[in-house]
């Protein structure tokens, strides 16, 4: 019985496409790690050399990382952390204390939070520290090495920096930084961020105590180089079980990345934003139309799921309003052309429905004045319209003055497509003045 | 019939049986059931979904969930008034009531995620937990590091986890500041009419055939259409008036198939129901038992809201008239209404009445207490001494909140009030004391 591996066999299409499912969802769900990260080399050189500085010579640094969302912050911090702990040394010695800003929203939290991760419970005990620097020098000092010469090197990564940076008085960030300018103890301290001006947000001690180093992540791609990602991401691995399926499939997928209107579909994709998280969304919805009866992507996937990932949810919404509703807010639309954006309340809408009901309208019933109050509570509701101020006790229900959320085309937009929308209501909405 | 709903993982009479719970929502169901994928296989970490009320949301995710049996916890964000009672249910949901009970006092974020690593190191997914939270807008009104938090679940628990929000509220407006991971919007549509009709005829009662009762509901949403589409609001008036519907066919005075004299019996009753119980101002228990007590008197229905049936004494009528007419005449008009010599009027200061500025379209100003005296004096018949029980009335009229008390409670020399009644009330409180109103009023000039 030979023992080959099982490589040249094929697979039936289920288990194929099982296969495909899985590997395509690692990537777009969560977020698998590339064996190298694109595009960022002489970043992701720049990070690395840094923390090998720390982890194996002992020498304190600080740096952020500055990217807006889906840019691949994290992606690199992570791939830098792999190639870093592939040393031994590194591997032996280097704690990482991972913390984030959404989690960890108050000083106090954070610090039960390091020592937790430092397994340094035990050892804090019942100890009553005066202040926060007291408490974290006494961590690190519980770190140092056996032979009482130096302590092991830490790493601190503080993931939404800008959030530590709305505690009271800094406190984290300053003894962090603190430490990492004094020479108490190895560590680095990393910060990953979404905002441009971070630095801003820092107060004057904690801004001199950093290092100053930043590393950007600002996207600079070409259509081309977008064209050829989504491409490589769509492809097949070279490990892939059944190779002859792997091969056909990347083989539809050049095709598919060269049809014409999967490349407009792809400008436009680009046009909006250029990061990974997005193309990851499309190509998941693509994805997710395969299957065992249709075991590849076609242009026509491809458009739908741009569709989706464009639709206008307000307009959707209008969609499903009723009559009465979609009258009241052509009335609102009316009242806002006509006196240019000032705010209504539910007497003036009505008024302008009843005009119309008078002058024009052979479909519409005239209905009593609690019932288009319900239908105005209704897109209350639905946060079509909003109170100009939040002041409700004063004034009655029927007079508080709102605002419409909805543009000018938008309604235009979901008008078209109500189903069986009366021809005199069309008409209302396309006349200048009402 | 073949089933619409296809998928490798699971086998097709359990998708069958899936697809027969979810009349007309197949697509949202597959499209659900795809991104899913195979229950061991991740999927992405955060879907929103919204769409109008009773489209099916929750149904749909609450029937897949169940009939699959995926692993999955429900919350509804209208209970958990407070973070603890969230992480609760969800630990509860995952790992049992040990979990749950290792959370402290007053959980933070921090706690929760904690504690659900800890656990799931020991009893990792198998398959993709799923955690439905309903009614999604509120959470845009607890902790702002909630929200970005629960989309990113995946990540910071490092485990096979799917948040999925239900929202009415489009997503644009849940958007935090600085941004958070984007979740993958799905809508639900609404129904159309020939499927709200598909659906609602699956009610049929037993003793009457399925034509009978779809004509019933044609004729139903032929009323209540335009005004109404929610599917929920539609069942409850089917169920509340099919009784009334189906009276003459039990008197034998008509036939199954005849629809015309159905509708005339029915229509001017569906009509009533419009203004009443659709408006939730008599109770669906009145509404009943008026239907049953309607041959023998035709009394009108008492609503619920105080306005439909307050009797005032006969002082207290004029001091709401005279408070109305403060409210909705400007000041400069009093001596031309109210005097009754009032000598010439001037014509240059007057602007033209624009439509827009209508009193009646802004809304009543408030008055001082004086210029309430003053009106009424002049509009009431007799003589009137300033006496307590005058000003005493006016208090009570506050309390009834048929006056607004707009200055400060500190305020006692000078207070000043808001006229709080509509104009249909005002005519038929000065019908009862022959007073026109009308003849008085500035917009009506």
């Amino acid at each position: 019985m030979s023992k080959r591996k099982v490589k040249d066999d094929h697979m039936p299409v289920g288990e194929c496409i099982t296969q495909v499912q899985e590997v395509f969802r690692e990537r777009f769900c969560c977020q698998k790690l590339p064996e190298q990260p694109e595009g960022v080399e002489s970043q992701h050189k720049h990070l690395l050399e840094l923390l090998k500085r720390t982890a194996v010579h002992g020498e304190s640094n600080s740096v952020l990382i500055v990217g807006p969302r889906g840019a691949g912050k994290t992606m690199l911090l992570k791939c830098v952390l792999r190639d870093l702990l592939e040393e031994k040394e590194v591997q032996k010695n280097l704690l990482q204390v991972h913390l984030n800003g959404l989690l960890q929203t108050d000083d106090r939290i954070a610090l039960k939070e390091i020592t937790r991760q430092l397994n340094l419970e035990n050892v804090v005990g019942d100890k009553v520290f005066g202040s926060f620097a007291e408490t974290l020098g006494f961590l690190l000092e519980a770190l140092k090495k056996g032979d009482r010469s130096s302590s092991r090197p830490v790493l601190f990564v503080l993931d939404e920096f800008d959030l530590f940076a709305h505690h009271k008085n800094q406190t984290l960030l300053y003894n962090l930084f603190d430490v990492s300018q004094s020479a108490q103890a190895p560590i680095a301290v990393v910060g990953v961020t979404c905002r441009l001006d971070v630095l801003e947000l820092l107060e004057k001690r904690v801004k001199s105590r950093f290092s100053h180093r930043q590393i950007h992540l600002l996207s600079s791609l070409t259509f081309p180089q977008y064209a050829e990602r989504v491409r490589t991401q769509l492809s097949l691995p070279d490990d892939f079980p059944d190779d002859k399926f792997a091969q056909d499939w990347n083989a539809s997928v050049k095709n598919l990345c060269e049809d014409k209107s999967v490349e407009e579909v792809l400008q436009r994709h680009f046009n909006s934003s250029k990061d990974y998280r997005m193309m990851h969304m499309l190509l998941m919805l693509c994805l997710s139309r395969v299957s065992v009866a249709k075991p590849n992507i076609k242009p026509a996937d491809v458009l739908e799921a741009s569709k989706m990932c464009f639709t206008d949810a307000k307009a959707n919404m209008l969609h499903g309003l009723s009559i009465l509703e979609l009258c009241l807010v052509i009335a609102m639309k009316h009242l806002n052309d006509v006196y240019e954006g000032e705010p209504f309340n539910l007497q003036m809408v009505h008024n302008e429905f009843k005009k119309f009901l008078h002058r024009k309208s052979s479909s519409m019933y005239n209905f009593e004045q609690p019932v288009i109050m319900k239908a105005f509570e209704h897109l209350q509701q639905l946060e079509l319209i909003r109170p100009v101020d939040s002041s409700s006790a004063k004034t009655q229900r029927e007079y508080q003055l709102m605002r419409l959320m909805l543009d000018h085309s938008q309604i235009m937009e979901a008008l078209q497509k109500y189903p069986q929308c009366p021809t005199d209501v069309k008409q209302w909405a396309m006349s200048a003045f009402g | 019939m073949t089933s619409l709903l296809r998928h490798q993982a699971y086998e097709e009479e359990r998708l069958q049986r899936v697809a027969e719970k979810l009349p007309c929502r197949e697509t949202q169901a597959g499209t659900l059931l795809s991104l899913m994928g195979q229950p061991q296989q991740y999927s992405y970490p955060s879907i929103f979904i919204y769409g109008h009320r009773a489209s099916g949301k929750s149904h749909v995710m609450q029937v897949l969930l169940k009939e699959l049996e995926l692993p999955h916890a429900t919350v509804s964000c209208v209970e958990c008034v407070s973070v603890a009672l969230l992480f609760e249910q969800l630990l509860l949901s995952f790992f049992g009531c040990d979990a749950a009970s290792l959370l402290p006092r007053s959980p933070s974020l921090s706690d929760f995620v904690r504690i659900y690593r800890q656990q799931c190191s020991q009893s990792p997914a198998k398959q993709t937990r799923y955690i439905v939270m309903e009614k999604a807008e509120l959470l845009r009104d607890t902790d702002a590091n909630l929200l970005p938090a629960l989309l990113r679940l995946q990540e910071l628990v490092e485990d096979n986890v799917t948040i999925i929000l239900l929202s009415e509220i489009v997503w644009d407006k849940f958007r935090p500041n600085t941004g958070c991971f984007e979740p993958l919007l799905l809508h639900f549509p609404d129904y159309s009419k020939g499927e709200l009709q598909q659906i609602l005829s699956q009610d049929k009662h037993p003793s009457y055939s399925a034509e009978f009762y779809s004509s019933y509901i044609n004729i139903l949403l032929g009323v209540f259409y335009s005004v109404c589409r929610d599917l929920r609001e539609l069942r409850h008036l089917a169920a509340l008036n099919f009784s009334k519907f189906c009276e003459p066919l039990a008197d034998g005075k008509v036939k199954e198939t005849d629809t015309h004299k159905l509708w005339r019996n029915i229509e001017p009753h569906l009509k009533k129901a419009m203004q009443t119980v659709y408006l939730r101002e008599v109770s669906s228990l009145q509404w009943e038992q008026m239907q049953q007590t309607e041959e023998k008197e035709t009394g009108t229905v008492r609503g619920l809201s105080a306005h439909t049936h307050v009797e005032l004494p006969y002082y207290s009528k004029f001091l709401l008239i005279a408070a109305y007419l403060a409210s909705y005449n400007p000041a400069r008009t009093d001596k031309r209404f109210f005097l009754k010599h009032h000598g010439k009027i001037r014509k240059t200061n007057f602007l033209k009445k624009n439509e827009k500025t209508s009193n009646h379209l802004l809304g009543p100003k408030p008055f001082p207490l004086d210029r309430l005296l003053a009106i009424f004096y002049s509009v009431v018949d007799n003589r009137v001494a300033p006496t307590a029980s005058i000003f005493s009335q006016i208090s009570s009229l506050v309390t009834l909140q048929l006056l607004t008390q707009v200055s400060h409670d500190d305020q006692l020399d000078a207070p000043k009030y808001k006229c709080a009644v509509s104009m249909d009330f005002m005519c038929a409180i000065s019908r009862t004391v022959s007073f026109d109103i009308v003849k008085y009023l500035y917009d009506f000039l």
